[in-house]
């Protein structure tokens, strides 16, 4: 057993074994030995007041922080005087024509649901950043944006008397709002501004599933819900009471290829609309996506091999200790 | 000749003929793997794209 300790342990042992009494030798000896390596010098970090002090600052600073980040005490219940219709029937996952991972905008649904927007919902609600010519090669031609956009007048100018003056808009024009500022929205509207439908999907929990699910879902108030004079009820919307009446009937608009304008088809149709108007670059995206997955597993998969291929002799080398030829020499 | 003393020769053997192989090579795989992959795109999703239903709505002259 002792062969495996170095000759320096066992001189040490020795000499501390020689100054105790006889009958103590050989435990002392043993104990020494085998703690010899392991035994800390002096006391431990973990027990020291250092880190009695650290590890209480850590906690009470990380509870602070906790406390001042989310305004409760971690770990701690509350009770809250809320219903759960407050926060709004959460939507359906439905399965949109982009719901998949390799999936392009239906860009058939984009074009009716364009006109939807602009028969029903532009009545009310802006689309800010969304310019005539983004609709170019996505739901119509040049030529009938540029035919759409010289019905609108827009203001221009100055010109060389410095007077603005009104001219038919430009495929680089953005598209109209319903009225000039927020105050003229409000007023038209009981006080409810109707938001800008540019990035309505992003901007809303649930997103397109959201946004069908609020254009579908006006019924009737439940019993014991009171909802006010100029209010509607949709369980989708949170809090129940939601300014905006339900505007989609069937038949409401005529799409030009044919499609039956149902309710839940024209709700489709202006969603995936504003799913494309929320995110343009969507197609593009996606098209980018599978590139990128092959060439990086392909490089991924090359590294592997490589780092295998490198570490393959080193992991499989064998150390072998020759001992030099001892026998007939005194130690 | 075996395979690899005529690649030897054709590709490796001068380093200017190397380099402008390799540009030549990323050039073409370049453009190979954005046909090849956007020939999937399409047939993936066929009959969605603005290419597929613009014949309904453009004016030939």
């Amino acid at each position: 057993m002792l062969s495996r300790l170095s000759a320096g342990a066992l001189k040490k042992a020795a000499s501390a074994g020689t100054s105790r009494s006889s009958s103590l030798f050989n435990g002392a000896r043993s104990a020494s030995v085998r703690f010899a390596s392991t035994k800390a010098s002096a006391e431990s970090f973990i027990a020291s007041r250092t880190a009695l002090v650290t590890a209480s600052a850590v906690a009470v600073g990380s509870v602070a922080w906790y406390t001042h980040l989310y305004g409760s005490l971690p770990f701690l219940g509350e009770v809250h005087a809320s219903h759960l219709s407050d926060e709004g029937l959460h939507p359906v996952a439905y399965p949109w024509s982009h719901k998949g991972l390799l999936d392009t905008f239906d860009h058939a649904s984009i074009r009716r649901g364009y006109q939807v927007y602009r028969e029903v919902c532009a009545a009310c609600h802006s689309l800010d950043r969304i310019a005539w010519r983004n609709l170019v090669g996505v739901s119509h031609t040049a030529d009938e944006v540029r035919a759409m956009a010289e019905e609108v007048e827009y203001t221009d100018g100055p010109n060389d008397q410095g007077e603005m003056f009104q001219r038919p808009g430009k495929l680089s024009d953005y598209m109209p709002g319903p009225y000039p500022n927020e105050e003229a929205a409000r007023a038209s509207n009981g006080g409810a501004m109707p938001p800008d439908l540019s990035l309505i999907i992003k901007a809303r929990h649930g997103g397109a599933d959201y946004l069908f699910s609020l254009l579908t879902g006006y019924i009737d108030p439940p019993a014991g819900v009171e909802i006010r004079e100029g209010m509607n009820y949709n369980p989708y919307f949170p809090g129940g009471a939601i300014s905006m009446p339900r505007v989609l009937f069937d038949g409401l608009v005529e799409y030009d290829d044919g499609t039956p304008a149902t309710t839940s088809q024209m709700a489709k149709d202006v969603t995936t609309f504003l799913s494309w108007a929320a995110e343009p670059e969507h197609d593009e995206r996606k098209k980018y996506g599978i590139k990128a997955v092959i060439i990086f597993s392909t490089l991924f998969a090359l590294s592997v091999y490589i780092k295998r291929f490198k570490w393959g002799p080193i992991k499989n080398r064998r150390i072998l200790y020759n001992p030099p030829d001892t026998t007939g020499k005194s130690h | 000749m075996s395979f690899a003393s005529t690649a030897y020769n054709a590709v490796f053997r001068r380093n200017s003929v190397f380099v402008g192989s390799v540009f030549l090579g990323a050039f073409a795989f370049g453009i190979g793997f954005d046909v090849g992959v956007t020939k999937f795109y399409d047939y993936w999703n066929k009959g969605k794209q603005w290419k597929d239903i613009r014949h309904r709505y453009v004016q030939e002259e």
